[in-house]
């Protein structure tokens, strides 16, 4: 009996001192302090650098088919169009040398520049544009492009390159040349193997590891300062930051508040915007929901101020419609004032609109990405304050894009949209009525009749620039959606590591990044 | 001989209901593979194109035949979502997953054989009785969470490794089973507690047979009797278990690769669930199976040939 006893105690000491093991080693931060030795002793270092990124480039590498923003991403170092974005998001010439437009809005020219080579060794010619117009219109998995490409009447030889002819006048057709990506006519298997005419030339890829890039000495612009860049794949986020702390990764985007305040290997911390608009987005085809009331009193219940403080403490940017602060032109700050917090005043709108007690709805988030769930979990509080009650549902990403998205079968969704490219429209035709993708099913003549006069070519930059303007004034106006933020982007860089620049796109341009 | 047959025949019929079970859960999921292909801009003539590319405008069952036969041709269908073969696919996924079994393997052998005729041979009471606890407390901890504290507590921590810095074996194979070490030591250490716990039992049982007796009283040392006699005897019932382990050592692995982010079967599979790549799904879990019956069948045919009364049984 004494035996047992004393076994008991026995088992007790041990278990109590395996337990009291870990708790005093993991939550605190046993970082010791030499932490900085792998990132600071390495001068020599060659021009290569390691790059994160969260997920896997698991879609087609084909231009034409990349699906992911994160494929996009990484593919922008390798593709070209005419033209293409540069930080400030200007389109500026790349295949092309130049671009002309026609008073009439109807011909645009680019000469071709000379000595652009695709990274088959291969050079540019008309008949890989005239191939890479005519797959891109065929083939492509983006409808907005698609549908902007089959305005072109004809693509022609002409002035030292390619002469395009539109049916009808489109403003954002640049921008639309711009995403199609100049491809060799003969090139083989874009899916597995890509070729381009971009700074850096695809290697390799190794499905859930890595996808490497080189330095493409073809190139005809100014060479990149970085030889080599490998894109290793860290599913996990934890993963993720561990190698990134140890220093294992030159480069990071896309990391949470809370990470870059765990960083403690003296990395330089950039801070952008992830160029979205976040917002709760209401089903205008339900109840509550069509009652412009009820989603008047949705935006004056949320405090967004709050929530940015608790989710991300304090960074990212408040907007007030469907446009992020990057595309200056168009967004308005102003806008995001138009709800201040009122507890009250949300109240009585509900009552005024028939629900004096609230309402309860169900607020469908895919679950895949982390900032989304987390503002939807203080969403849910806050909206208690004035009654309504939210029943917050995580889905799989697949079966958001299937439920909600395309089947519109839905009460409330919080995701972001992002535009693909670099026009207002990318983010503003989604509202018009009749358009494929109104998933909020939003029905508003006027929104309708100041987009078409955006559209319409008779008028001038300023003029279209101010029907934008008026469109984003009517979501806000009529609270189309409840409209949050556009999220912060820290970006975390070897310390000897520049000239890392913030698109307004999502891209990481590697060709400007060199070592000091 | 017949029992063999008999095996070969079940063997053969779980893998059919594996696969079509399979095959017809990844029908039941909502989510069509062509949206979660071409993403949120493609138009829907596209999306139709594509379904007809991959065949999934056409019945279940003629899919399902078509999938079967190219299997049994070892022809394992193309992945929707990369493109390219499955078997090209898996060949190097495969590779680090057999590298993390055997690793775990080899752990799980060699702490449980020297543990476990420790734990057998002591005398001590109170030492027995640690031991005993430590053994269950070893026992019961889940491979994922001894993953997850390595992770923190050594990686993170001490340093000694860097989680998620894993090398490819063809880059470099020692580096490779270096970072597998942590991994495979999660998965080995509940393993190797619960054949110590059996073997343990196993020697003190033998140890109190007449035989042992017989043996002490020739006046034979107890160092002989437990190396040479109780050993062979005690050892049996040990040598099925670790047979089985193997099995449940694999799919283990599934798991322990999520925590320390190697790139094996297992990141395939879950990928490839939720990004409805049903041929890479298909496959994995095909396979997996077929590991896991074939495995258990070494294992009974191990046990009949160390032990004869099982044979006559």
């Amino acid at each position: 009996m004494k035996k047992r006893i004393l076994a008991l105690f026995l088992a007790v000491g041990v278990l109590s001192g395996l337990l009291g093991g870990c708790q005093e080693a993991t939550p605190t931060d046993p970082i010791p302090s030499d932490t900085n030795g792998t990132s600071t002793q390495a001068p020599q270092k060659p021009a290569e650098i390691a790059v994160g990124i969260a997920q896997d480039l698991d879609d087609s590498l084909d231009p034409y088919h990349m699906t992911a923003a994160g494929t996009r991403e990484v593919m922008f170092n390798v593709f070209e169009g005419l033209v293409k974005p540069d930080s400030r998001g200007n389109l500026v010439p790349a295949v092309a040398e130049s671009y002309a437009i026609s008073p009439d809005g109807l011909t645009y020219t680019f000469p071709l520049r000379e000595g652009v080579t695709f990274h088959n060794g291969k050079e540019c010619t008309f008949e890989d544009v005239l191939y890479s117009f005519q797959t891109c219109a065929a083939d492509s998995v983006n409808s907005t492009v698609v549908a902007a490409l089959s305005n072109v009447a004809d693509i022609s030889e002409g002035e030292g390159g390619v002469v395009i002819t539109l049916t009808a006048p489109d403003p954002d057709f640049l921008s639309m040349a711009a995403s199609v990506y100049i491809i060799p006519k003969d090139g083989t298997d874009q899916a597995a193997h890509p070729v381009g005419t971009g700074p850096f030339r695809f290697v390799s890829r190794s499905i859930q590891e890595n996808v490497i890039l080189e330095r493409f000495d073809g190139y005809y612009g100014a060479k990149p300062a970085l030889e080599r860049v490998t894109y290793r794949i860290f599913e996990d986020g934890n993963a993720l930051f561990t190698a990134l702390n140890s220093g294992a990764l030159d480069l990071v985007a896309h990391l949470t508040v809370d990470q870059v305040e765990s960083l403690t290997n003296g990395y330089q911390v950039l801070e952008g915007t992830m160029n979205l608009v976040q917002a709760m987005y209401l089903n205008h085809a339900e109840a509550p929901f069509d009652s412009e009331l009820v989603r008047q009193a949705l935006c004056y219940a949320v405090d967004v101020d709050a929530m940015l403080a608790l989710t991300a403490d304090g960074h990212g940017t408040k907007v007030g419609s469907s446009m992020y602060p990057a595309f200056g032109k168009y967004f308005d700050p102003a806008l995001a004032d138009r709800y201040p917090h009122d507890v009250e005043k949300a109240k009585s709108l509900l009552a005024e609109a028939g629900y004096p007690d609230g309402f309860s709805f169900t607020l469908t988030v895919p679950s895949n990405y982390d900032p989304h769930v987390d503002t939807a979990t203080v969403l849910v509080e806050q909206l208690k304050e004035v009654g309504v009650d939210a029943k917050l549902e995580l889905v799989e990403w697949n079966t958001w894009l299937e439920d909600v998205y395309a089947g519109r079968n839905f009460q409330a969704t919080l995701v972001g949209f992002d535009a693909s490219t670099l026009t207002a429209s990318a983010m503003l035709a989604r509202w018009v009525t009749d358009n494929g993708k109104n998933m909020i099913n939003y029905a508003n003549p006027d929104y309708d009749s100041a987009y078409a006069a955006a559209q319409d070519p008779s008028h001038t930059e300023e003029e279209q620039t101010a029907y934008y303007k008026e469109c984003l004034d009517i979501l806000s106006r009529t609270a189309a959606n409840v409209y949050l933020q556009d999220l912060a982007d820290f970006v975390a860089v070897a310390p000897n590591l520049k000239g890392y620049e913030f698109y307004p796109l999502y891209v990481m341009d590697m060709s400007l990044l060199f070592f000091e | 001989m017949k029992s063999l047959l008999k095996k070969c025949a079940a063997l053969i019929i779980t893998l059919f209901l594996v696969s079509a079970l399979a095959f017809l859960a990844f029908s039941l999921i909502p989510a069509d593979p062509a949206t979660s292909l071409l993403g949120s801009e493609a138009t829907p003539e596209a999306k139709a194109a594509l379904r007809a590319e991959l065949g999934l405008d056409r019945p279940l069952l003629v899919r399902y035949w078509e999938w079967l036969t190219g299997f049994l041709r070892g022809d394992l269908g193309n992945s929707y979502l990369y493109r390219m073969g499955v078997g090209e696919m898996l060949a190097g996924k495969l590779t680090v997953t057999a590298l993390l079994t055997a690793e775990s393997f080899l752990f799980t052998l060699l702490l449980a054989l020297p543990l476990g005729i420790l734990a057998g041979s002591v005398k001590n009471p109170w030492l027995d009785a640690a031991c005993t606890v430590l053994d269950q407390a070893a026992m019961s901890v889940p491979p994922f969470f001894l993953g997850i504290l390595a992770c923190y507590v050594l990686g993170y921590g001490l340093r000694l490794f860097v989680p998620g810095a894993y090398v490819s074996p063809e880059e470099d194979l020692w580096g490779c089973l270096g970072y597998l070490v942590f991994p495979a030591l999660s998965i080995a250490i509940p393993r190797a507690a619960m054949a110590v716990k059996l073997l343990r039992s196993s020697i003190l049982t033998e140890l109190g047979r007449d035989y042992v007796r017989t043996a002490r009283s020739r006046g034979a040392s107890e160092r002989d009797i437990l190396l040479r006699q109780v050993l062979r005897n005690a050892i049996l019932p040990v040598i099925t278990f670790l047979a089985v382990s193997l099995a449940e050592i694999m799919t283990m692995s599934i798991l322990i690769e999520q925590v320390f982010s190697i790139p094996g079967v297992g990141r395939l599979l879950l990928s490839s669930i939720s990004n409805r790549d049903y041929p890479v799904v298909l496959a994995i879990v095909t396979l997996l199976s077929a590991w896991i019956v074939a495995v258990n069948f070494l294992a009974d045919l191990l046990t009949r040939l160390a032990d004869p009364r099982v044979r006559l049984g």
